[in-house]
């Protein structure tokens, strides 16, 4: 098999995220997951609450604002969210990277 | 009024001084992890780094059903501390959690240390290192490593879910003897799925571009220098 270059992996792999967050999420279970499920057998879920700044937060419970639709709401906050934690990660890695080329202790590679 | 989902530790479940506690590993933790960054992401795993956040976060809003009207959601910690090696892996799931929480109103805001320790330092970084540890006893073969990414998959879930357990019982929030078997008892079957996605995941980096997975012939005395340098595009 011929080996793909890491662009063409890295879009490949970004490609298969955004569309299981874009198209596969509106249709996920909406029951409760494992941990709010036990806090609701055991009498705790009503203890959790939004901190001050949650309630502003810009997409809150993956529903992207303004869009009627529940299920294109969801896929448009999947559809923002994997692309701005790719964002995030990537300027991460590049800064960490340009730093240890400014100052290349321990930069064996 | 937003319906309370939680998918990870809201703020409230957890006392004040627990959640404060709680900040000291996955501070401490992630900032190793962003030094040991600096020497381990050499360029080309830097789009790696980035797609297995991003695949991460993905995975973690698709809730697939389990037993008793529970559902559960792919965790990605030991995915990551395969593909990242258990330090970056560690940052990544940091990267995660802290978007959902500030943007997605997922998971609280002071129990981001606590959803930190519980799946990047303990689920990445401890599971990470077991993976590692126990892949140099076994026989370097395919079966073998998918069999580790596997189990490590499975124990990454547990292990989460019983830090979880400890702080809500050591927050006064529940007894330990009510909440632990609870959430091992449905985390044992949400960690099946955990496996499954992972090593369908890991089986499929290995069949297109093994040289990205960090850990791969990486030994544990090597790891934290620096990660072998993928081959040259076209080469």
């Amino acid at each position: 098999m011929r080996r793909r270059s890491i662009t063409v992996f890295t879009g490949f792999a970004l490609a298969v995220a955004v569309g299981f967050a874009v198209a596969v999420s509106p249709y996920a279970s909406a029951s409760p997951d494992g941990l709010e499920k036990v806090a609701e057998k055991k009498g705790f879920l009503e203890e959790g609450r939004l901190a001050p700044i949650q309630s502003d937060s810009p997409i809150p419970d993956y529903a992207f604002p303004g869009i009627a639709d529940e299920r294109v709401a969801t896929g448009m906050a999947g559809f923002v969210g994997t692309l701005l934690v790719f964002a995030v990660a990537f300027a991460i890695g590049w800064l960490r990277r340009r730093r240890a080329s400014v100052s290349p202790t321990g930069a064996a590679g | 009024m937003f319906e309370l989902l939680a998918l990870h530790i809201p703020d409230g479940f957890l006392s004040n001084w627990v959640a404060a506690l709680c900040w000291l590993p996955a501070t401490a933790a992630v900032a190793i992890g962003l030094r040991k960054s600096t020497a381990e992401l050499i360029e080309p795993r830097i789009p790696v780094l980035g797609v297995t956040a991003a695949f991460i976060f993905a995975a973690q809003m698709l809730n697939f059903p389990i037993a008793g009207g529970t559902s559960g959601h792919f965790l990605g910690a030991a995915l990551a501390a395969i593909l990242l090696g258990p330090w970056v892996a560690c940052v990544a799931m940091a990267v995660v959690i802290a978007i959902q929480a500030f943007l997605f109103a997922d998971g609280g805001i002071t129990a981001l240390g606590a959803n930190t320790l519980n799946m990047g330092v303990i689920g990445a970084l401890l599971v990470g290192y077991l993976m590692l540890w126990t892949r140099d006893l076994l026989p370097k073969r395919r079966g073998a490593f998918l069999a580790i990414a596997g189990a490590g998959a499975w124990l990454a879930v547990m292990a989460g879910a019983a830090a979880t357990s400890f702080e809500l019982a050591i927050s006064d929030t529940v007894p330990l003897g009510t909440v632990l078997p609870a959430m091992l008892g449905v985390h044992a079957l949400v960690g099946i799925g955990e496996a499954i996605i992972t090593v369908a995941a890991v089986g499929a980096v290995l069949a297109t571009r093994p040289d990205l997975i960090a850990v791969r012939d990486l030994t544990l005395r090597e790891l934290g220098r620096s990660l072998p340098t993928p081959t040259p595009e076209g080469a």
